[in-house]
């Protein structure tokens, strides 16, 4: 068992400086121009637990938090009080963040998919073991940029599949649990992510096989 | 961490499922257990979250609360003091991490209940249809020859079947669909544990099975 302390949630002011807690944080890529602006703003908001920064991502995430958990079936009510309470995730959740392995989209749909199937669904969410990757040197603004680059062409091609297509995509991923039979996703470029992770993955193995 | 090389995976579709958060528990506990000893279907599974991250980017705003914001800061402010952050990194058991939690321990705490022919199974509680159970088979010996009405995952966590489909060995997960009538049956040596989840009874072929199902619950 590994553990690394949370910080406490505080108020700091905009413009704070990027702390290094530890030494161990990424750094934010300095020529970031295809970095998408909410995985930059999550970066900054880990490392300074700025109020301004959060009521950045909150601007932006909460209203498609709850459209999505709408779309999915909840009640507005339902649904405002999930947003609330996944986006106090966010918050105390963002130290373990690794923009090298999801954009911040895709990290804050995994919390807002656990707290729908916690707090719409009732039922339990059984998770993966933990692999202790990201724990060792911190992910390089290349890494980081990678990410960034393949979640933009994912979203640029999910915009570009024919109706048909993006609607079974969609059931997958709002619909409810009596379809969950769906067909397999075709015409998205997920082998360029799987590949990366998998690689990612390979280097890890062999890391702790060394140690 | 153990690193397996494994045969057989997850389906695209049921990875699908799982990372949109409508597959029932006991398929998504069969799902969280492979991938934890999977590293293929875990690479998957984070290009299938992506698509997830994508539609959320994408779809039309709604309005929230006025005071929303406010809302969210006071329940930060709120909650307890987070407690450490734990990895949940492997059991030293043959059950990875998130069937332990349902087992609440390794294969030692399991309450197996005979089923017959030295088979034994336990279920697991799970919410909604589909039921999750850990099933004993002793090396050498076969399971009752049955079909599905729906959906079957079985992934082995110890020993190795053959059925009239293929080898499965530890991390394999055989997938049966109303299609598949099999029989599995226990290598010789070490005993087979597999967990086993499906969303219909079992149809089993012959008689004395067949009356004995409501017995087993299987």
């Amino acid at each position: 068992m590994t553990t690394v302390g949370t910080p406490k949630p505080s108020l700091h002011l905009a413009g704070t400086v990027l702390a290094m807690r530890d030494g161990k944080n990424s750094v934010v890529p300095e020529t970031s121009k295809n970095l998408d602006p909410w995985t930059k703003c999550l970066i900054e908001f880990k490392h300074s637990q700025d109020a301004e920064k959060f009521a950045e991502l909150f601007a932006h995430f909460a209203p498609r938090v709850k459209a999505f958990l709408m779309k999915s079936g909840a009640s507005a009510t339902l649904a405002e009080e999930t947003t609330q309470e996944a986006l106090a995730t966010v918050w105390q959740k963002a130290e373990m963040f690794d923009p090298a392995r999801a954009s911040a989209s895709t990290w804050i749909f995994t919390i807002v998919r656990n707290k729908q199937i916690d707090a719409i669904r009732k039922q339990r969410r059984p998770e993966p073991e933990d692999l202790p990757w990201g724990s060792e040197a911190p992910p390089s603004s290349e890494e980081i940029l990678v990410v960034s680059d393949e979640q933009a062409n994912l979203r640029r091609c999910l915009d570009e599949l024919p109706d048909s297509q993006r609607q079974m995509i969609e059931q997958a991923y709002f619909g409810d649990l009596s379809h969950y039979e769906i067909a397999e996703l075709t015409g998205l470029p997920l082998g360029t992510i799987k590949s990366r992770i998998r690689l990612g993955l390979e280097r890890l193995r062999y890391e702790l096989k060394k140690n | 961490m153990e690193e397996l090389s494994l045969k057989h995976h997850l389906p695209d579709a049921i990875l699908t499922a799982y990372a949109g958060g409508t597959l029932p528990e006991a398929f998504s506990l069969v799902v969280a257990t492979h991938v934890s000893l999977c590293d293929e279907c875990r690479a998957a599974l984070a290009s299938l979250d992506a698509v997830g991250g994508a539609l959320l980017e994408d779809i039309p705003k709604a309005d929230v609360d006025e005071n929303a914001l406010a809302a969210t800061m006071a329940r930060i402010m709120a909650a307890p003091p987070q407690p450490p952050r734990t990895f949940r990194t492997q059991a030293a058991s043959i059950f990875p991490a998130p069937l332990a939690e349902y087992v609440k321990g390794g294969p030692e705490k399991v309450r197996w209940r005979g089923v017959g022919a030295g088979v034994k199974q336990a279920i697991l509680p799970c919410a909604g249809d589909a039921t999750a159970r850990l099933l004993y088979i002793p090396a050498g010996a076969a399971m009752p020859d049955h079909s599905h009405r729906g959906l079957e995952l079985t992934m082995v966590l110890q020993g190795a079947f053959s059925d009239e489909v293929d080898r499965f060995a530890r991390g394999d997960v055989e997938v049966g669909t109303e299609d598949l009538s099999h029989t599995p049956v226990a290598e010789a040596g070490e005993d087979c544990i597999c967990l086993a989840a499906t969303d219909a009874p079992l149809k089993f072929k012959r008689l004395l099975p067949r009356l004995a199902q409501p017995f087993f619950g299987i």
